[in-house]
Formats: structure tokens, sequence, C-alpha cells
């Protein structure tokens, strides 16, 4: 069967998603780990790949390999067609105006740095603000703290109430007058908390600050659009929505990515170059240096093409669907607590802690059983800290999950609780 | 499971000379930030000897049965001999494999001995 036909046979069941046929086309789904069927629940780490998404990044290298907006030949005219096709699918996915607002970038972390180190240096002074959470990801506070460092900024926060979710009572007063950025995730990679996008946003406007939302969760499973989020900056990684490390993505409204200099320099972001000067290439190519990433660009592309057949709706239904499951299940588990909101209120990940078995061994003792988690502080300490723990388990899901992976899960803790009671 | 042996899992559970000493040469405190693996290694150290220890704190079962296990082992010996212990001491302990992730849990008790018996020695040789 043809990706085409097997994705329409996946939109006949757009009610519930035909989760089979989706696995069908997942090829790692098929393997054994310590001699059991994996169950991959570590998808806010990265996802797993379709065979679409590896057709195209293989029938690339195989057939079209060459390098981007430089040979006049075929193969880098039909490269240089695919990169850019991708560029502009990733465009009309996320809702942009158009592909030249949409920065090809290693993932979310260099997309964040990039802001920070190009619009951060040319426009915040000593004594400017930024707005952080409480429940940013390493990525979104990290190089803000080093912007603040050099630059003299100094960096608020929005807390989180003990149900996981912003406390926004004081919201007014956080956004001050120097408050020059709100930077905050759409979704928590620890809580799964999904935040009011909108309403932080006009926030955010009303006090002149811009906005930049980190989509790192939320893209791969909620629509976004951000000319109707009216958001400034979002930043993106491919391998978390179903396509290849080294994809990632910077969205700016053009006249912010038109205002800023350059991050790095090199070849392709220039238009003409001089031995003591230079003068920078149009959007998007201004903040591409180097050859890039070709083939994983075009990976991601076929990514996005899988995900809009599929529907984000419907993605995002089937992963409420199982979230809502999987907690009614966890909480039966003797001393599991569950760190975060309501399934309403969250996307599909769900962090606990158990008892006092540490999250390590939570995560070993699944892994014999074929069950992947992760166990630690999944890059976000401060929100652990918030909650007086060192660590958490986290079973992540996508749109390949089933009910019996989440039972399957609930099977092993119950194990674990066995052999680490004393 | 490997990881897991029978005899790691009664460490963890009853781990030895968990607790405090009366009064201990030496209190060294190390942490594994990443994975929030935290202990207080006391020693009690006479003519150049372990004559008693005890530790405390939190971490994985690995990093405890490592701490637990290596207690039971150092009293008796020199600061000397124990200097120029290396992980293979730690695994040997253990008795399991411990894979490239888990190795910074069951190596924890050992920083903490090695940062007590290289800081004593610096002291001795100030005074």
């Amino acid at each position: 069967m043809s990706t085409a036909t097997m994705t329409q046979s996946i939109l006949d069941h757009s009610v519930t998603l035909d989760v089979e046929a989706i696995r069908a086309e997942f090829p790692i789904l098929s393997r054994l780990v310590h001699g059991k069927p994996l169950v991959y629940l570590d998808n806010a780490a990265t996802s797993q790949k379709p065979r679409a998404v590896l057709d195209a990044m293989e029938r690339y290298y195989e057939h079209t390999n060459a390098n981007v907006h430089r040979g006049v030949h075929t193969l880098s005219e039909e490269a240089t067609g695919q990169y850019e096709g991708a560029r502009a699918k990733v465009s009309s996915f996320i809702g942009a105006c158009c592909p030249k607002e949409v920065i090809w970038t290693r993932n979310a972390t260099e997309a964040i740095n990039l802001v920070a180190y190009s619009w951060g240096r040319a426009n915040l002074q000593r004594g400017d603000r930024i707005l952080l959470t409480e429940m940013e990801h390493h990525a979104n506070l990290v190089p803000w703290q080093i912007l603040a460092a050099e630059r003299g900024v100094e960096l608020d926060f929005v807390p989180v109430a003990d149900n996981g979710t912003l406390i926004l009572d004081n919201l007014g007063k956080l956004l001050g007058p120097r408050t020059k950025l709100f930077a905050f995730s759409a979704m928590s990679n620890v809580l799964g908390t999904i935040n009011p996008v909108r309403e932080l946003t006009t926030a955010a406007h009303r006090q002149g600050a811009l906005v930049l939302v980190d989509a790192a969760q939320a893209a791969p499973h909620i629509p976004v659009n951000v000319q109707e989020l009216d958001i400034d900056f979002m930043v993106f990684s491919g391998h978390k929505m179903l396509g290849p490390t080294g994809s990632g993505v910077l969205w700016g409204r053009r006249e912010l990515l038109n205002a800023m200099p350059p991050f790095m320099g090199g070849g392709d972001m220039i238009r003409e170059v001089h031995l003591r000067e230079s003068k920078w290439n149009e959007l998007p190519w201004k903040f591409e240096a180097g050859t890039p990433a070709i083939a994983e660009a075009i990976g991601l592309g076929a990514a996005v093409d899988y995900l809009s057949d599929v529907g984000m709706e419907a993605i995002e239904r089937a992963e409420r669907d199982l979230t809502v499951y999987a907690m009614e299940q966890l909480a039966d588990v003797d001393g599991l607590k569950i760190l975060g909101p309501s399934a309403q209120q969250r996307g599909g990940l769900v962090s606990f802690v158990l008892g006092d078995v540490h999250p390590h061994d939570i995560a070993a003792v699944l892994d014999s059983l074929g069950i992947a988690i992760r166990a630690g502080h999944h890059c976000a300490q401060p929100i652990h800290e918030r909650y007086h723990i060192p660590a958490s388990a986290r079973a992540s899901f996508y749109l390949y999950n089933t009910r019996a992976e989440v039972d399957a899960l609930v099977a092993g803790l119950r194990q674990v609780v066995e052999m680490f009671t004393f | 499971m490997d990881l897991y042996a029978e005899e790691i899992l009664d460490h963890y559970k009853h781990p030895h000379h968990f607790g405090h000493l009366e009064e201990p040469s030496l209190v060294i405190q190390d942490r594994n930030p990443l994975c929030g693996d935290e202990i207080v290694l006391e020693l009690r150290i006479d003519d150049g000897t372990i004559t008693d220890v005890a530790f405390t704190g939190h971490g994985c079962a690995i990093s405890r049965a490592a701490a637990s296990m290596m207690s039971d082992d150092i009293i008796g010996k020199s600061l000397e001999e124990l200097r120029g212990w290396k992980k293979e001491d730690i695994t040997d302990l253990l008795g399991i494999e411990v894979g490239p992730v888990r190795i910074k849990c069951a190596l924890l008790p050992l920083k903490a001995l090695k940062s007590a018996v290289w800081g004593l020695a610096d002291a001795e040789s100030d005074t």
C-alpha cells in the first residue's frame, strides 16, 4: 500500500486514529528490547520516524545529493527545490505568512540561542527585563541567563501553582515597563501543562513586550498557528515531531527578523563579501551560514506532510484520550503521585514519582520489560526544585501509542513497587 | 533482571552502616546533581586506617547498594590502599555489569571516599 492510500485509510477512521495502521508505518516499533516488544513512551525526548520520513531522506541521498543555492547543475537545482519545498511545508504547517519567516536551525535550543544572541544583543540594555516561567526547559533558561550576565539584563519568573499551572494573578506586575520579552513554553515538558498562549501574548503585547513561544512540546502534538496566536517568535525541534535529529525551526515575524543582525557568519548568509566588509543575504538565508542540514530539512518536510495527512486535531484528540486513560490507571498504583494538572489541561505526557523509589530504578526495571520512559529532571531542574524532588519519571505519548502500552507500563510499575518495597 | 540482583536489592533495602558516627574524623558530602543522588560519608580514621564508617543521603538502588557494600569493605583498610582504588573495585563489589549511564550512580560513594582519603592526605601534609 502506498503512503497516500495508507494515510487515506487512517483518515477514514479519523474519529479515533487507526493506530494499528499508523504503527505499521514506523519500522522501529516492531523491534524487541530485551526480548520484549518495544513500548516507546519517551516521545517528549524524541519521537520515532515513519517510513515516509526515512524514505525521503534515503531518496535524497541516493538520487539528489548536492549542495543547495550554489551549483547550477541538475542535482543542485533539485536539492535546492526540495530544501526550499520543505521550508514551505513547515511554513504552512505552522500558519506562517511565508516561508522566508522560517529559519532552519539544528533544534529548538539553537533557535532560542539565535534570538538571544541576535535580537537580545541588538535590543537589550542594562536594566531591561526578560520574563520567563518556573516551568521552562533549560533551553529557555540558560541562553537568557548568559545574556543577562553579559548585558546586565534582569530575569523575572511567572510562578507555578501546586497543580502545575502558571499563577497569573501578578502577571500585570511581572510585565513591567522594562520587560522587553516574555519567553515561555506552550507546553511544559515535565508537567504537560498547556499554557494559555493567547492570553499571555495579549498581556505581554499590552506592555510592549515581544513574545517567544517554546513550542518544542506543543508543535508535535497540538495544532499551532503563529498568526492566530499573534506571537513574535516560535521555536521547535524536528526530531520530536517524526522528523530527524538536526532539524529545528525558528519562526519569527519578518520585520523583526529583517531588523536583526546575523547570528553566525559564513557562506550562504551573505549577498556580497569583500576583504573588510560584507552585506547580508535576505531572509531566511541571512541566518543560515554554511552548508545546512539538507537531508534533515527534507526529512522534516516529509514529517509535517505525514502529520498533516493524519491531522493535528485527530492526533491531539487521540493523545488526550490516552492521557485520560493513563492518568486513571496510574493513579491506581500504590504510592504513585502524578505531577501537573488534570488531563484536560495537559498534553500527552505524565510525569510522576513513586514512593521513595528513585526514577532511575523505575526506568531501569521498565527497560528490562521493553518499556522506554524518561527518568531524571528532563532538562528542567528548576521545576523539580519547585516541587522539592530531585527527579521524576515521565511517560510521554504520541500518535502510535496504545492503551495496551499504557497497561504494560502500569503492570511494570506494579512490579517496581513489589521489587523496591521494604 | 541482572542490575537488580538479590544482593543489590538487599543492600538497598537494608543498607549497612546507614546513619551517623559519634565522633567522625572526617565528613564528606558529594552529589550527583543530574540524578539527584546525594551522599554524606563519615569516616573514623585511626593511625591512617579506617576504623569505622557511616553514610546517609538518598539515591537510587545502585548508588545506595554501592555505598553499603563499600562501607563494609573499607573498614580496616589503610588510606594508602584506598587511594589506589579504582572504579573496578566498586563494580567488583557490586558484582554486576553497570552500563555507561548508571556507572555515575555506582561511583558516587567512591567519589566521596576518594575526596576523603586525598583531602586528608593534604591536611596531613599541611601540619
